[in-house]
């Protein structure tokens, strides 16, 4: 029965999960990966709906954004669900993690299961959501970390505020730990970045800006680490930005601890220069460090200490990034640039295409534990066909996100999503791309 | 008096702090305030050479010496002055400050004075206004013309610059006063210091080319000029100084101190300034050693020359665009 059959022939498959990286096809059925494989159809054409020649184009699982700022429900004006949809698919992003940070906050089971449906309404990119560590993110009192995760929350944490109580974090973390939830922390001690807007150094020094010392990053760092010691706790560090703090993971997970952690394209990508003349799009949280710690980012992704590349994605409108730098919003987006960015680290010769690949796809989808991020016969057929060679340059207003905050605005890159597929269907096609 | 030269000396549309200007720009307005020194020691101090012009004093932070300074040296030149303190306007509620510029150019000034608390604001209203716009201060980054006034000062008593050793004084961490002056002294061959306690001192200072003392005896030795910077009453008790009985004992400027600089060195401030504080109140007022109220009187010709300058520089745009 042809009906729902879909196959794609010619392809570079890429599946870093595997290690898989050969000419071949593969075939979809009912949304599904049905099979895959250098050998597939070479006794024949196969009966199908339809057949996509990919051109010898890269043929690999659907990126995992494990970390994005939803702004639905609460401020829809900034970007709805709908509208993160069409910024993640052009980017060949097929399922996102968004943090708890909406209003209100996603710390109570509706929440969740409201996310879902419009989600499910949308039919663009797969969303699953982060619980709330704490109630209203207030930072006081544990959410119900076993309700949420059976709505479907797959991880806890306080979003883009650090959960600073080192008792409540203690506590949480052996709660969680109960129902193996994994707790997602932002590393930055808070009273040292109080009022803090860009790194501390000669730069934040002459542009008179207030500081933030790198070393908040380690001094939290190192602190979770003796506090998820104590319950043996899956502890995950978002963005992590400086070498110390990723020397303290590495040797923490050297002594066997559950530890791991992730990064932002614009850590490895750019370094607190970029703030140049009070450049608001370069301002986020934490912020863009020294050029030792970009190199230290790049190295620990080079190493396999840093276990993912998320994009962060911060939208945000001129009304609060056209402001005087202190006032302006912190944040950046990124869900569209996250593959090209990510491939950055391959065309630099810094991995091979498959590592950097595993970083956007199997890695986060293992930390979440979503069935996600690898070519599997049976799994959901997330997929995106890219060229990772195709040079084109960031530009704001090309981006189909409706929020333009990008801090690579004219950055040359080389990497694009040519045609992005969600459970089978057919959801992005590049408009200058071969499947148009 | 005034400018009778039609040289193009000062190339920027706007001023927006001393860094990007080279010496000879520095050197032009320094001579033209000279000029205008002169001029306000007349019994008739107004030529109206910039009749019919406009400046705003937009200030987002409050002042008086300064406003009242730009007030004095555009109205010596002709112009129409508007004031708008943003305390006291629909400003501060809620209209950002790419509104107001939108708002300003509606009203087509000449020249705008901006004082904003946020370091780079200024700079962001620059590029949204179509006059030229003078940094009247920005947050902790410049306050350019406090350093051209001292600039002009210095030199008066000094006879020069070059070769001078400055030790800046008191909270260089948040001064935008000292930002400025490192940038001038340093663009017209002096060389400087900065004395304060660690607390007071920005990061990376190592990176200023300065000389770092948290020793007042140390840092004044054999200087010609003391410059010292205001210390921001909320900054006193605890958060970064303990105490101002401990911050005087060890920073406040006082003759014994002074006397480790050299014998002539003239103390500087820029005002407003906290007597017993940061500086003794019978050395303020010491017209030997003191040049406090002379910075004043420069401040007025200072910003003379730079409305001149800066309106001069609008001629010759029109003037490129008409040819």
């Amino acid at each position: 029965m042809a009906r729902g059959r879909i196959a794609y022939l010619n392809a570079r498959l890429l599946d870093p999960a595997s290690g898989l990286d050969a000419p071949g096809a593969l075939l979809v059925d009912d949304g599904k990966i049905a099979d895959f494989g250098p050998h597939l159809f070479r006794d024949g054409a196969p009966s199908v709906r339809e057949v996509v020649d990919c051109q010898g184009h890269c043929l690999a699982p659907g990126l995992v954004d494990m970390r994005v700022h939803l702004r639905e429900p609460g401020e829809e004006y900034l970007e709805s669900i709908d509208g993160l949809g069409d910024a993640a698919l052009a980017g060949g992003v097929t399922e996102a993690a968004c943090l708890p940070n909406t209003h209100p906050p996603i710390d109570d089971v509706p929440v969740v299961e409201f996310i879902a449906r419009r989600a499910r309404e949308a039919k663009k990119v797969k969303l699953t959501c982060y619980g709330a560590l704490t109630r209203g993110l207030a930072g006081t009192e544990i959410t119900e970390i076993g309700l949420l995760q059976q709505a479907g929350a797959i991880a806890f944490t306080d979003g883009d505020k650090a959960t600073a109580n080192a008792k409540l974090l203690a506590r949480a973390m052996k709660y969680a730990a109960s129902f193996d939830a994994m707790i997602v922390q932002h590393p930055e001690e808070p009273s040292l970045a109080e009022g803090g807007l860009v790194n501390r150094g000669e730069l934040a020094s002459r542009l008179g800006l207030s500081a933030i010392p790198p070393e908040a990053e380690v001094i939290m760092v190192e602190r979770d680490l003796r506090l998820a010691a104590m319950s043996d706790a899956r502890l995950h560090f978002a963005h992590v930005t400086t070498a110390p703090a990723i020397a303290a993971i590495a040797e923490a997970r050297a002594r066997g601890q559950r530890v791991t952690c992730d990064t932002a394209p614009h850590y490895f990508a750019l370094n607190e220069t970029a703030i140049g003349d009070y450049r608001t799009y370069a301002k986020v949280s934490p912020p863009l460090r020294s050029e030792e710690d970009r190199r230290a980012v790049v190295q620990g992704l080079a190493e396999g200490v840093i276990d993912a590349v998320a994009s962060d994605h911060a939208p945000h409108d001129q009304d609060s990034k056209r402001l005087p730098f202190a006032q302006a919003s912190f944040g950046v987006i990124g869900v569209e640039t996250l593959l090209p960015l990510t491939l950055e680290l391959y065309h630099n010769r810094h991995l091979s295409l498959l590592e950097a690949l595993a970083l956007v796809t199997e890695r986060p989808a293992s930390l979440l534990r979503l069935p996600a991020g690898r070519l599997k016969k049976g799994a959901p057929a997330d997929l995106v066909i890219f060229d990772p060679d195709k040079p084109w340059r960031i530009q704001e207003e090309n981006l189909a996100s409706q929020a333009k905050n990008t801090a690579f605005d004219l950055r040359p890159v080389q990497g694009h999503a040519l045609l992005t597929v969600v459970d089978g269907r057919r959801v992005y096609c590049a408009p200058d791309g071969p499947f148009a | 008096m005034a400018a009778a030269s039609t040289d193009i000396v000062y190339p920027h549309e706007h001023l927006l702090g001393i860094e990007g200007l080279n010496p000879f720009e520095i050197q032009a307005i320094l001579d033209l305030a000279d000029r205008y020194v002169e001029q306000n020691r007349q019994d008739d101090k107004t030529t109206p050479i910039l009749k019919g012009r406009t400046l705003i004093n937009l200030f987002f932070e409050n002042s008086t010496r300064t406003r009242t300074s730009f007030e004095l040296a555009a109205k010596r030149l002709g112009l129409d002055v508007i004031n708008i303190s943003v305390a006291t306007s629909a400003i501060k509620k809620g209209e950002t400050l790419v509104d107001t510029a939108m708002t300003l150019n509606a009203m087509h000034p000449d020249i705008l004075a901006v004082r904003h608390g946020d370091s780079g604001a200024v700079a962001l209203l620059a590029q949204k206004v179509n006059c030229a716009v003078i940094n009247a201060g920005d947050g902790s980054h410049e306050h350019p013309t406090q350093a051209l006034l001292d600039a002009v000062t210095i030199r008066r008593r000094k006879g020069r610059i070059n070769g001078l050793t400055v030790a800046i004084c008191g909270d260089v961490a948040h001064s935008r006063v000292a930002r400025s002056n490192i940038q001038l002294l340093h663009t017209m061959g002096a060389q400087v210091r900065v004395v304060a306690p660690p607390t007071l001192l920005p990061p990376a200072m190592d990176r200023f080319g300065v000389d770092i003392f948290t020793d007042m005896e140390a840092g004044l030795k054999d200087v010609d000029i003391v410059m010292m910077l205001r210390l921001q009453t909320e900054r006193m008790q605890g958060s970064y100084v303990p105490s101002v009985r401990e911050y005087y004992y060890y920073y406040g400027l006082d003759r014994a101190k002074l006397g480790f600089a050299k014998e002539d060195a003239l103390v500087m401030h820029p005002g407003p300034m906290n007597r017993g504080v940061e500086i003794a109140s019978d050395l303020a007022d010491d017209i030997d050693r003191s040049v406090i109220r002379e910075q004043v009187e420069m401040g007025v010709a200072v910003r003379m020359a730079c409305i001149d300058l800066l309106t001069r520089n609008q001629a010759r745009r029109v003037a490129a665009v008409d040819g």
